[in-house]
C-alpha cells in the first residue's frame, strides 16, 4: 500500500469532529509550530518539502510564501482557494466533507508562517454544505484554543472566516478571488503587481489551494525532508487525484506522485479498469483544461516508455504527445464516448464561465462552442475543423488570466489527437447523429512532434 | 436579465438583520462590501431569489451604490434575478457528468416535471435548469437544491422520480 499523509484517517468514524482527528494525531502540527518554530523556520521547511502548488499550476508553494512583502503596520493576508470548479476535479469537496480539521490545521500552520491574523477561506458557493462543515470545525478549535487570541499561549492570535462564493468558476483564479472576495465581479486583475504585494485590500496577500493547505500538517509533523522523499523528482510528496468519467471505481484517491498511469487506471488499489469491460480510448489528466490525450499516448510516451502521474512525466512531449498534471483531475473515457460531443460539451463550459473582461476570450469561447455544435449535430464543413483551429490559436496567451488558454488547448489537443473524429463528423452527418465513431485509430505513437504541430505551439 | 419591475418594497426581519451584522464583523473596518456575497445568499435563502428591492436594501444596510450589488447579482450564477419554483433542481451538465448520463437525467426531469429549462411548474413547487460542474464528478450524474445546496449523487430515473416525489408530499 501507498503511504497516505492526507486521507490516512477517511474511514475513522467521527473524523469531521475535533476530538477523534486529535486521537489521530491531528493538531500536533499546530503545537509543534507555534511552541518549538519561528515562522521563517516553517516557511523553510515547506520549501525543504518541494510541495508545488495543488491547484493547478504546480508552482512551489515555499517559493510563493517567501515572495510575501513584509511591510511594517500592514496585514498580511492567507486566503485558502476553496473554489473548486475544474471539471473533473473534487477533491477538495472530498477533503472538506470529510476531513475539515485538515484544512483548519494547515491554515493556522500556514497563517502563522506568513504572520496572518484574519485568514479566509473562500468556499464556492455551491458547497453550501461544506461551509456548514467548516464553519462548524472552526468553532471547535476556536472552543480548543487553536483559533483565536493568544493560541495556546503563544500570544499568536488568528481569526479565520469562511466566504461563500455566488458559483463562477473564474473565481478559481487568484485575483479573480480576490476580487470576489472584496464584494465584486470576479474579474482576474492585471498583474503585476502580484497579490504577495498588493492583494486582499491591496495587502499583501498568498492564496493557496486546500491540498496544498493541507499538506503543510504533514510537511510539519515530519519534515520537509522526510516529505520530499516521497514522490519522484521535482514532483515530491502526495497528491489527491480525482478519478471521473467510465471508471469501475470513479473517487478520490491519494497517490504517491510517480505511481505509473497504467497502475492507476487498471489496478484494483485505484480505479479498477474502464467500466463495463470496455476499452479506454482517451484521457483528460488534469482536469477540462488539460490536453486531452489518446489512450496509447496516456501511458506511455510517445517512444514507448510509461507514462507516470508526476507533474514532469505526464507532460512528457511537449503539447505535442504530452498532457499536464493540473488539479490532478482525471477523466477517463471509454471506446463509446464522442470525442467532437465533449470538446464542445467543455467549450460551453469556457463561454459561459468567460468573465467577459478580454475580447479573444469573451468572444473567442463563444466561437469555438458555435463552431463545435454545428460539427456536432451534423452541419459541419472541414473548413470548420480549420476555423476552429484557428480561433483558439487567436485566444491562447492573448488573455490577462489563464482561463483563454484553458479554453483553447482541450480544443486544440483533440484536432492534434482525434482529426480523424471530426473528419468523420463531416463526411458522415447522418451517421455521426445515430452512431459513435468507435475507438479511433488514433495516430501511432510519434517518435517526434511533426514539425507544422511543433510550430503552433 | 435583471427585472426592473415594481415589486413589493422589502423589509428585513430583524433575525435577518441580526445576520447582516455578524457576517460584517469579519471584514476591516470599511471593507464591509465584502459581506455582499454572503448577504445575497441570506437574502435568497430567506425570499427565493433577489428582487430589485431587496438588492436596494442590501446597498443601503451595506452604504454601497445599488449598481455595485445589481453588477454583482447578475455576474454570479447562483443569484436568481427573477422568481423560482420553490425546489429548483440544479442539475451538473459538464462533460464527466454526460460520460455517465447526465443529458438522459436533464431529459427525464424536463418529462417528468412537465416544464422547460428555466420554467416554473404550475403549482410553484419547482423549477430546473442545467448548472455547469458541480464538484463531484466521481458521483455523477449529480443535482443540487437549494438554499441548503443539499447534494443527489449517482442519479438515477428512479432516484429522481423518488426526489420529486418526496418533495411533494413535503
Amino acid at each position: 500500500m501507498a503511504r497516505k499523509l492526507l486521507l490516512e484517517h477517511i474511514n475513522v468514524p467521527g473524523i469531521n469532529t475535533l476530538e477523534v482527528y486529535r486521537q489521530k494525531g491531528g493538531y500536533r502540527a499546530v503545537e509543534k509550530a507555534l511552541k518549538t518554530l519561528t515562522p521563517d523556520d516553517v516557511v523553510e521547511e515547506v520549501k525543504k518539502s518541494g510541495l508545488r502548488g495543488r491547484g493547478g499550476a504546480g508552482f512551489p508553494t515555499g517559493m510563493k510564501w517567501s515572495f510575501l512583502a513584509k511591510p511594517e503596520g500592514v496585514p498580511r493576508y492567507l486566503v485558502c482557494n476553496a473554489d473548486e470548479s475544474e471539471p473533473g476535479t473534487f477533491k477538495d469537496r472530498f477533503l472538506m466533507t470529510h476531513i475539515p480539521h485538515a484544512l483548519i490545521e494547515g491554515m493556522i500552520v500556514s497563517s502563522y508562517a506568513l504572520g496572518a491574523n484574519t485568514s479566509y477561506i473562500y468556499v464556492r458557493g455551491e458547497m453550501m454544505p461544506q461551509i456548514r462543515i467548516l464553519e462548524r470545525a472552526i468553532e471547535e478549535a476556536k472552543a480548543t484554543g487553536f483559533l483565536g487570541k493568544n493560541i495556546l499561549g503563544t500570544g499568536y492570535n488568528l481569526e479565520l472566516y469562511v466566504q461563500p462564493g455566488g458559483g463562477a468558476y473564474i473565481c478559481g483564479e487568484e485575483t479573480a478571488l480576490l476580487e470576489s472576495l472584496e464584494g465584486k465581479r470576479g474579474n482576474p486583475r492585471i498583474k503585476p503587481p502580484f497579490p504577495a504585494i498588493a492583494g486582499l485590500y491591496g495587502c499583501p496577500t498568498v492564496v493557496n489551494n486546500v491540498e496544498s493547505i493541507a499538506a503543510t500538517v504533514p510537511i510539519i509533523n515530519d519534515g520537509g525532508d522526510e516529505y520530499a522523499k516521497i514522490g519522484i523528482g521535482r514532483s515530491t510528496g502526495t497528491k489527491l487525484i480525482s478519478a471521473s468519467g467510465n471508471l469501475v471505481k470513479p473517487g478520490v484517491y491519494e497517490i504517491e506522485l510517480g505511481l505509473p498511469v497504467e497502475e492507476f487506471i487498471y489496478s484494483d488499489e485505484y480505479c479498477g479498469g474502464i467500466a463495463n469491460g470496455k476499452r479506454l480510448k482517451a484521457t483528460v489528466a488534469g482536469g477540462s483544461s488539460v490536453p486531452i490525450l489518446p489512450a496509447n499516448l496516456t501511458l506511455k510516451y510517445a517512444n514507448g516508455e510509461p507514462r507516470l502521474m508526476s507533474y514532469e512525466s505526464l507532460a512528457e512531449g511537449g503539447f505535442a504527445t504530452g498532457t499536464m498534471l493540473g488539479s490532478g483531475g482525471f477523466i477517463a473515457f471509454d471506446e463509446d464516448q464522442c470525442i467532437v460531443r465533449n470538446t464542445w460539451n467543455f467549450s460551453r463550459f469556457y463561454h459561459h464561465e468567460s468573465c467577459g473582461q478580454c475580447s479573444p476570450c469573451r468572444e473567442g469561447t463563444g466561437w469555438l462552442e458555435k463552431i463545435l455544435y454545428k460539427l456536432e449535430f451534423g452541419h459541419g464543413t472541414m473548413d470548420d475543423i480549420d476555423l476552429l483551429w484557428d480561433v483558439q490559436r487567436k485566444i491562447e496567451g492573448n488573455t490577462i488570466c489563464p482561463l483563454g488558454d484553458a479554453a483553447a488547448w482541450p480544443v486544440a489537443s483533440a484536432i492534434r489527437h482525434f482529426r480523424d473524429e471530426f473528419e468523420w463528423h463531416v463526411k458522415e452527418p447522418m451517421k455521426s447523429q445515430s452512431t459513435n465513431y468507435g475507438l479511433a485509430n488514433y495516430a501511432k505513437p510519434i517518435e517526434k512532434a511533426p514539425e507544422e504541430v511543433k510550430s503552433q505551439n | 436579465m435583471l427585472k426592473v419591475e415594481e415589486t413589493q418594497p422589502v423589509t428585513f426581519s430583524s433575525a435577518l438583520l441580526a445576520k447582516f451584522d455578524e457576517i460584517v464583523k469579519r471584514y476591516p473596518e470599511g471593507r464591509q462590501k465584502s459581506a455582499l456575497l454572503p448577504l445575497l445568499h441570506l437574502v435568497q435563502a430567506e425570499y427565493g431569489w433577489t428582487s430589485v428591492p431587496a438588492m436596494d436594501k442590501v446597498a443601503e444596510y451595506l452604504n454601497i451604490q445599488p449598481i455595485e450589488v445589481y453588477e454583482v447579482a447578475s455576474f454570479y450564477t447562483m443569484y436568481f434575478l427573477a422568481p423560482k419554483g420553490k425546489y429548483v433542481l440544479e442539475v451538473c451538465r459538464t462533460g464527466p457528468c454526460c460520460l455517465v448520463g447526465a443529458e438522459k437525467i436533464m431529459a427525464h426531469i424536463e418529462q417528468k416535471l412537465g416544464v422547460k429549462e428555466g420554467e416554473v411548474t404550475p403549482d410553484g413547487l419547482f423549477s430546473w435548469r442545467g448548472v455547469e460542474c458541480l464538484a463531484a464528478c466521481g458521483f455523477g450524474p449529480v443535482l443540487q437544491i437549494g438554499p441548503e445546496y443539499t447534494f443527489y449523487e449517482n442519479l438515477t430515473e428512479q432516484s429522481v422520480n423518488q426526489l420529486i416525489d418526496d418533495l411533494r408530499k413535503k
